[in-house]
């Protein structure tokens, strides 16, 4: 091969690495005699590497098909996902896919393989075929990530909602992702285990460069995305960042979602006649602003 | 309430026990078994019974805890000694009705109630020393060398794990549902027993519903965290026999061949 051959697949493959995540046009259909469900109509999305996306959208807006679409749980009816490149209707690459694309579901209780903790963190790592002393290095290394270590040993139906959910997120991260797909880990916690789900999330993107795909209906968990997308009945009908999502109060009212509450009572007085920009989405924001007003 | 139940039992003191390679301890437990039905006569069960006390001595676990695993037991006991001492024939020395109790009635019915005690004492030390995981990473290797004749190994280790892993979280659910159902009224206390088994459906059948979306939800998050079954497939804990294991095999070897030497004396 030329040199310049070369040089033109090195450059091409610097593009591939940067797309995580590429869905072409995707259609998901699991209607049956009786019904008619597209869960996903047509869906073009990507994500770049190192960022952070989320997925905002009610109860069947189709973001948990999609969701399930990134690490091949689900195939596409119509369309391509590629995952580092990767078609996730490869099956010879599905073992690939899923130790790129990890996942992290709603519900702690039902993820949890083992009855102790670092047995549970090992799960994925015995499952790639580690050796023993690699297994205990990433063991210990996760974790330290999520800040769990000192319950290394202990029995995870012990621990609060918030730690077991961070033990799953060990158990993903030990695999060494590029890319973690957070499907409502929240939705079951109480405020302070979701307040320690979404730190240790994003430490993730911040400090170990995780792709970071967040699905909630938690718009407060949405503010300090890179990029938030809307989903409706099966479609992206918003997309952008957090700023210019929220602005748009009276969209997504209409598709009966809520905003930020700080964001909401922006809007509100600005109805009232006060002076205010629509995008402030965090307390202090607020307060600043109000300060400066005359 | 129910969550104070502990499965299996583990009574960890980290002895020279404890810290055997499980699949050591399965061998000789079975090993036990088939001894125990060596035994022919008291002489013998005095050999057993010092086995059984220096094992239990080794182990580190009360006297005291060892016998109390035998209580619900009792019942068992008393009525194999009972039905022996009446259902066998010879010399009679005691009529009670058409019911005789004889001289070999009595031997087999304390020698009966002996085997039953070893086999209760000798067996639970297995599960008080050993944690459930060992046990079935245990059985999973022991099993290993049948995988050919269609023995699946691994799969059963599995279902041990995860049954092992779900029984306190469908416990704390069943806990649950039922103050749930009992604030609605529903009464599980009082009634004969048909009454009471029909009380229960309320409590069963979400009780299945939701089991069967919890082993649903779980076998998505295995295969994404890439379980593929058994295949290619390590472990973090490697199971290694060690000079100790040897040591206590070989103890059990010379146990065996004392009450095989005695019972063909």
């Amino acid at each position: 091969m030329s040199y310049e051959g070369a040089l033109y697949i090195e450059f091409k493959r610097g593009i591939y690495m940067e797309k995580m995540i590429k869905v072409d046009k995707v259609t998901y259909d699991y209607s049956n005699s009786e019904k008619e469900v597209i869960a996903l109509n047509n869906i073009s999305l990507e994500v770049k590497q190192g960022e952070f996306v989320v997925i905002i959208g009610h109860n069947g807006s189709g973001k948990s098909t999609l969701a399930k679409h990134l690490n091949a749980l689900l195939l596409p009816t119509e369309g391509d996902v590629f995952v580092k490149g990767l078609n996730t209707k490869d099956e010879s690459k599905i073992w690939d896919i899923r130790q790129f694309a990890g996942m992290v579901f709603q519900n702690p209780d039902n993820q949890i393989v083992a009855t102790i903790v670092e047995e549970d963190v090992a799960f994925g790592p015995e499952n790639l075929g580690l050796q023993p002393n690699e297994i205990r290095n990433r063991i210990e290394s996760s974790l330290k990530v999520v800040d769990m270590e000192e319950f290394r040993h202990k029995a995870p139906h012990l621990l609060s909602g918030g730690q077991k959910q961070r033990i799953a997120i060990a158990g993903v991260i030990a695999m060494r992702p590029s890319c973690i797909i957070f499907d409502e880990p929240t939705a079951m916690l109480d405020p302070s285990g979701r307040k320690e789900v979404i730190n240790t999330i994003k430490k993730l993107n911040k400090e170990e460069q995780i792709t970071i795909i967040h699905i909630t209906h938690f718009m407060e968990e949405a503010v300090n995305a890179d990029r938030v997308i809307v989903m409706e009945d099966g479609d992206i009908v918003l997309e952008g960042t957090p700023r210019e999502v929220f602005s748009q109060v009276e969209r997504l009212k209409k598709l009966a979602l809520d905003v930020p509450q700080v964001t909401e009572l922006a809007h509100q007085l600005i109805k009232e006649g006060i002076d205010l920009p629509h995008d402030i989405l965090t307390v202090d924001e607020m307060v600043m602003k109000l300060c400066q007003l005359k | 309430m129910l969550k104070d139940i502990t499965i299996g039992q583990f009574y960890p003191t980290g002895s020279f026990i404890h810290e055997l390679d499980p699949r050591t301890k399965i061998l000789i437990t079975f090993a036990y078994i088939v001894g125990l039905f060596i035994v022919s006569s008291f002489i013998s069960y005095g050999i057993v019974a010092l086995f059984v006390l220096g094992c239990i001595f080794v182990s580190k676990i009360p006297v005291k805890y060892m016998l109390k695993g035998l209580k619900p037991l009792r019942v068992i006991i008393i009525i194999t000694f009972i039905i022996n001492i009446f259902m066998t024939s010879g010399t009679i020395i005691y009529s009670l009705g058409p019911l005789n109790v004889t001289v070999e009635g009595l031997y087999q019915g304390t020698f009966m109630a002996f085997r039953l005690v070893f086999l209760v004492v000798g067996t639970s030390l297995l599960t008080l020393t050993t944690s459930p995981i060992a046990l079935t990473d245990g059985i999973e290797n022991l099993l290993n060398p049948l995988k050919p004749i269609g023995i699946p190994a691994h799969e059963l280790a599995m279902m041990m794990t995860i049954a092992l892993r779900f029984i306190p979280t469908l416990l704390e659910e069943t806990d649950k549902i039922m103050k749930a159902q009992m604030a609605r009224g529903a009464d599980f206390e009082s009634g004969n027993i048909i009454n009471r088994a029909k009380s229960l459906v309320p409590l069963l059948v979400p009780l299945f519903i939701s089991a069967f979306r919890r082993a649903d939800e779980l076998a998505m998050a295995m295969e994404a965290r890439c379980y593929r079954g058994g295949d290619n497939r390590t472990r973090m804990k490697q199971l290694v026999i060690q000079k100790n294991d040897i040591i206590s095999m070989a103890v059990m070897g010379m146990f065996i061949a004392i009450l095989i030497y005695v019972r063909i004396r």
